[in-house]
């Protein structure tokens, strides 16, 4: 059903860029708060590059793949609350067609705005963004679907659609600030640090960080796994937990 | 009532010829629970090709439920399904190229086209029909490029209908169609559903409307609390359970009122000035009252007859009303 899962992702391409509000959040908020963090930190010297509290680059990269998984969870519940997948199961389409159009469609919206990202960097902060673009793309997409996968699990929690976006940010925020993008992991209570590498946005942070600095993948193939594992299981879950209706 | 018991009743002047009546759905023993719930309690029945077969009952009895089974999106916990042949659970993906299903109270992503929609689902089928004559003959044509979120709610169930069309399946399930929607719309749909059985295709739909199934329905099976407790044409429905029969004529003859209890088989009478209200039960009733007339030589300004409906076989059956 390759045909019908192309269609399909195309059509939900199309209804996404119509929705001005989800188009904002996914491609200019980052930016932008990328952007005006940027400036109010002095990140205007090529100097202090990465160099202020934290690494404001990868912040706002953290930041597009949450508000993907975000959009996610809301177009997960208010299908399911309106219907429409219940109406697309009813079609020869699998369910894995259904919801891996939404996957890919996220990773694409996540692309771009990791690419507008690069361009606002390098346009508004000379010689910050010293990076290999593709590297730090890869390692943000994989960073992305991990992270998405955990979002199924939270689309079946939500009672409602209109939950869905306060449920998804109440657990999905407090993540950024465990992830090690502010302060290295190693500073948490024992407690909180297992919680932090249970989640994928610590390990994403890794990675990403990884990729920076130039360590790059090899030093990092544990956080990969991680990575790769928390998906694993996120899917698992949602195979067993998913709701259509 | 003669003795014939043909399936299909012609209505409408459309009329079948008897053929060898072949099952294109049958449920046998169904039974669904949700938790301590019996949704759908022992149900048996068929559903042959061609006709427009109707299960209602209020709402929660249970309809949409039994329907859900044959469309495999729920798996019944006791019972056995077929539909055109198959499983609906285990052969789900051979059948859902073959049945169109439209969904009580669905929806479309909000800022799709109506284009999109119908390219979209052509997509799913190894084959389809023509999008645009299907929307020109669902009367769609003009909308073909509103969003979704913009259409009326007759013109969204248009499009639920031509979604389940596309792809010319042999059964079409339609849960609840015309709920809230203005009799105009219903009527247009009305058309449509009979147009779409004209085509050669079987219907299977739900309503909690009694004018709906009578019109529509060449069957109908009555459920209520998942039982299903009747089953039948609306005439042979009527005709068992509702032999009553009302006559209200207005005239103005002498002490009328007094002689009105001499028409044989009348059980009540109600006079209010000039007008009379007889109740009597068989089919004989309304003739006895015109001969009553007639022997009277009464001067009669208005005789209307009232027959039961599908509504109050309802009545009769549960003790309640279906509207809610």
């Amino acid at each position: 059903m390759l045909k019908g899962f192309w269609k399909l992702t195309w059509v939900e391409t199309k209804v996404f860029i119509r929705e001005p509000m989800g188009l904002i959040g996914t491609l200019i908020i980052p930016v932008v708060l990328f952007v005006v963090l940027g400036r109010t930190l002095g990140l205007r010297k090529p100097t202090t590059a990465v160099a202020p509290p934290f690494n404001l680059a990868i912040l706002a990269a953290l930041f597009i793949a949450i508000s993907a998984v975000l959009s996610l969870v809301a177009i997960i519940s208010i299908y399911r609350e309106g219907g429409i997948l219940k109406r697309l199961r009813a079609t020869p389409l699998s369910p894995v067609t259904i919801l891996g159009s939404q996957v890919v469609l996220k990773l694409f919206f996540t692309t771009i705005g990791l690419g507008l990202l690069m361009l606002a960097g390098r346009k508004v902060f000379p010689g910050v963004m010293q990076v290999n673009v593709l590297s730090f793309t890869a390692a943000v997409l994989v960073s992305t679907a991990s992270i998405l996968s955990l979002g199924f699990v939270i689309a079946s929690l939500v009672p409602t659609a209109r939950f869905a976006q306060p449920i998804g940010g109440a657990l999905l925020y407090p993540m950024i600030a465990l992830s090690g993008v502010f302060f290295p992991v190693e500073r948490l209570p024992a407690f909180w640090r297992v919680v932090a590498y249970g989640l994928p946005t610590t390990h994403a942070v890794a990675l990403m960080k990884g990729v920076w600095d130039g360590s790059g993948w090899g030093a990092h193939l544990g956080d990969v796994a991680a990575l790769f594992v928390i998906a694993a299981v996120c899917v698992a879950l949602s195979t067993r937990v998913f709701r259509w209706e | 009532m003669s003795e014939s018991i043909s399936r299909f009743s012609a209505r409408e002047g459309v009329s079948y010829s008897p053929m060898p009546p072949s099952p294109v759905i049958s449920v046998h023993h169904l039974e669904k629970r949700y938790g301590k719930t019996l949704a759908v309690d022992d149900v048996s029945l068929e559903v042959y090709e061609g006709e427009i077969f109707g299960l209602i009952g209020p709402n929660g009895a249970g309809k949409t439920t039994t329907m859900e089974c044959l469309q495999g999106l729920r798996r019944q916990d006791r019972g056995s399904l077929s539909v055109l042949g198959l499983d609906p659970h285990r052969d789900s993906t051979k059948l859902r190229q073959r049945i169109g299903v439209q969904h009580q109270e669905a929806h479309l992503q909000k800022r799709i086209k109506v284009w999109e929609a119908v390219d979209l689902w052509a997509s799913l089928y190894s084959s389809s029909v023509d999008g645009d004559a299907l929307l020109e003959r669902l009367g769609l044509l003009p909308k073909r490029n509103a969003w979704f979120m913009t259409l009326s709610g007759g013109q969204k169930q248009r499009l639920f209908i031509a979604l389940a069309l596309i792809h010319e399946p042999e059964v079409v399930f339609l849960d609840e169609l015309t709920t809230g929607l203005d009799p105009q719309a219903r009527r247009t749909i009305w058309d449509l559903v009979k147009g779409i059985r004209e085509r050669g295709t079987t219907v299977f739909l739900t309503t909690h409307l009694m004018e709906e199934a009578e019109r529509l329905c060449d069957r109908v099976a009555i459920i209520e609390h998942g039982r299903l407790i009747e089953l039948g044409t609306p005439e042979e429905l009527v005709a068992k359970h509702c032999l009553e029969r009302t006559v209200v004529f207005t005239s103005d003859g002498e002490r009328l009122s007094e002689r009105l209890g001499g028409v044989p088989g009348v059980r009540s009478t109600v006079s209010q000035g000039a007008m009379h209200t007889l109740t009597g039960e068989g089919d004989d009733f309304v003739t006895e009252v015109i001969a009553f007339v007639a022997r009277e030589k009464l001067h009669v300004r208005g005789f209307r007859t009232e027959m039961p409906t599908l509504e109050d076989v309802f009545l009769k059956l549960t003790g309640r009303g279906i509207r809610d």
